[in-house]
């Protein structure tokens, strides 16, 4: 199987701080990774910086072999790489169904003047992304909202509205940062499906969430950070043993547990 | 009915149905002013109202398409409508060229900057006076065009004429602008407004969609200062100045900078309360400006927005 992404010796420094250095781990077509780690340990970053909001300063990022260190995220979607956030970045003052079309905006934009006048191409083409933007959200379950200004939704629905639009650019690498967080144990449930189903798809996805029992749960593979240094990685039940992370991670978890 | 059909419906009976209620011919001119501004003003919507970029240089745009048709006619022999779109094409480069850099700025950068752009441009204006004949300004070509409604029989004062050219004028422009809104491109706008970063990640060119509504609004300025120019036969590096560009802003955000509608509610009043304030005298300006002060302490989204919010609440 083709790695979809391979991350190599990242690296970033803030000031003088070494927040993330020498991580490397891969990502293949289908599979879930996840990214653990006690919280400041560095995963928001790294996904920054493969997501290219941030430079990383050392290491390398490639999606299907190609060099894409460093590149401009609009970039990156052009390349089949999408994401969601930790802190939601919705559209707020957009309907719900203009977030999801948003997503779809490299499938649907054509010329300036055709939008500009309203040419029957513009039209033909936003109806496209409109129907396929419904689709999508009563996928996530979120249909009956379409019309609603986003800022008016839960935040539990906002969570999906984030999710509908990454997945709106049909990527071939998906990162997920933290999709559960906040959401009931329910939601979290549907959380779950949707992930396993888009990654039945043939979707690479990385993941960062702090829900232990989805992580075991749905993934194939676990990355662990702490303190900017991956400390451990491999199958969900050999990761879970390692006393390296026990002591980082589980172990504090379960103490409070 | 969507909104860009009342809005466009509103405006259509606006231009056509005032000068019935006009007890003389010097509202036409005063309207005229209003569709004008309002034109301009639209312009400023594409630019702060969809994409969430200010702009305190846009009169320097409106001074170039002015400038446009009081010396292309006589030094380059052009026809001053198509001085017009001459001076149109300008701005549109020097807003492409100029925004490649300053549109990498942010909120009050970006506003210093393109202060700096606009001083620039009237600076130019008034001191090149081999040019443009300095501060005391320049006569500008007749369009023509009433002549020729004349000539097919369609006799009607300057004043007039003026009004209903400049009326049509915004209404296609409010057409644009309406169309912008509702396309890839106006979501996408409005998706940068909202969020830069999640917009770049659903793989929108964040920068060449800001020079793109710079430049759009940067044409709708200069097409304004055009038909300024034309309609007064005169003009004066004031067009291009620093309360021009201000004006322009106000206008935009006092009437509600997120709807082509608002903004031309906030071109009319800040266009009429001058005059008529002008009945208080020496406490015209004050009172200009505590209205203005008001407005925003108790309607911060705009004229419009608050009041049909308003509407919208009572009928609950």
């Amino acid at each position: 199987m083709t790695t979809l992404l391979e991350v190599s010796g990242l690296g970033i420094t803030f000031g003088g701080l070494k927040a993330v250095q020498d991580v490397g781990f891969r990502v293949n077509p289908g599979e879930i990774v996840s990214v653990i780690g006690p919280n400041g340990a560095g995963k928001t970053t790294l996904f920054n910086m493969i997501s290219g909001v941030y430079k990383p300063s050392s290491g390398t990022v490639k999606l299907d072999g190609q060099d894409v260190t460093g590149l401009d995220p609009f970039l990156l979607a052009r390349r089949g790489l999408s994401r969601t956030f930790q802190n939601l970045q919705i559209f707020q003052t957009m309907t719900v169904l203009e977030n999801a079309i948003a997503g779809f905006h490299l499938q649907e934009k054509g010329s300036l003047l055709a939008d500009l006048l309203h040419l029957p191409s513009m039209k033909f083409r936003a109806r496209a992304a409109e129907t396929e933007a419904r689709t999508l959200l009563n996928r996530v379950r979120l249909g009956n909202a379409a019309e609603k200004e986003a800022s008016s939704l839960s935040y539990g629905a906002l969570k999906r509205l984030e999710i509908a639009r990454a997945l709106a650019l049909k990527p071939r690498v998906l990162l997920l940062d933290e999709p559960a967080a906040g959401c009931n144990a329910v939601e979290t449930e549907e959380i779950d499906h949707l992930i396993a189903e888009v990654a039945a798809s043939g979707t690479a996805i990385l993941l960062v969430e702090h829900d232990m029992k989805m992580v075991m749960r749905i993934s194939n593979h676990i990355v662990v950070l702490d303190h900017g240094e991956k400390i451990a990685e491999g199958e969900p039940a050999v990761v879970s043993r390692d006393p390296k992370v026990i002591e980082a991670y589980l172990g504090t978890e379960a103490a409070h547990a | 009915m969507t909104t860009k059909r009342v809005t466009l419906l509103i405006l259509a009976i606006i231009v056509i149905a005032s000068p019935f209620f006009f007890p003389s011919n010097f509202y036409y001119r005063v309207g005229s002013l209003i569709f004008v501004n309002g034109l301009a003003v639209t312009g400023m919507v594409i630019l702060i109202g969809y994409a969430g970029q200010i702009s305190l240089g846009h009169a320097g745009f409106a001074g170039i398409g002015g400038y446009a048709c009081a010396l292309a006619p006589v030094h380059l022999g052009l026809h001053p409508g198509l001085a017009a779109i001459l001076g149109a094409a300008i701005s549109g480069a020097l807003a492409w060229a100029v925004g490649r850099p300053i549109l990498r700025l942010k909120g009050y950068y970006l506003a210093v900057a393109t202060l700096g752009l606009g001083i620039l441009v009237s600076m130019v204006l008034a001191n090149e006076a081999w040019l443009t004949r300095g501060p005391d300004g320049i006569e500008v070509p007749d369009l023509g065009l009433n002549d020729v409604l004349e000539f097919v029989g369609i006799d009607i004062s300057n004043a007039q004429f003026w009004y209903f050219f400049s009326g049509l004028a915004l209404v296609i422009g409010a057409w644009i602008a309406l169309n912008l809104y509702d396309s890839p491109t106006g979501r996408a706008l409005r998706a940068l407004h909202g969020s830069e970063i999640a917009a770049r990640t659903v793989g929108i060119d964040v920068a060449r969609l800001k020079l793109q509504a710079f430049v759009i609004s940067a044409v709708y300025a200069s097409i304004a200062g055009s038909l300024l120019a034309l309609q007064n036969k005169f003009i004066t590096p004031e067009v291009a100045g620093f309360m021009h560009s201000i004006e322009m802003v106000t206008m935009a955000v006092l009437g509600g900078v997120g709807s082509v509608l608002g903004a031309f509610f906030g071109a009319a009043i800040l266009t009429t309360l001058p005059q008529v304030l002008t009945v208080f005298q020496e406490y015209e300006q004050i009172l200009l400006g505590l209205v203005m002060m008001l407005c925003m302490i108790f309607m911060r989204e705009g004229l419009l927005p608050s009041i049909l919010r308003a509407l919208r609440g009572k009928d609950k």
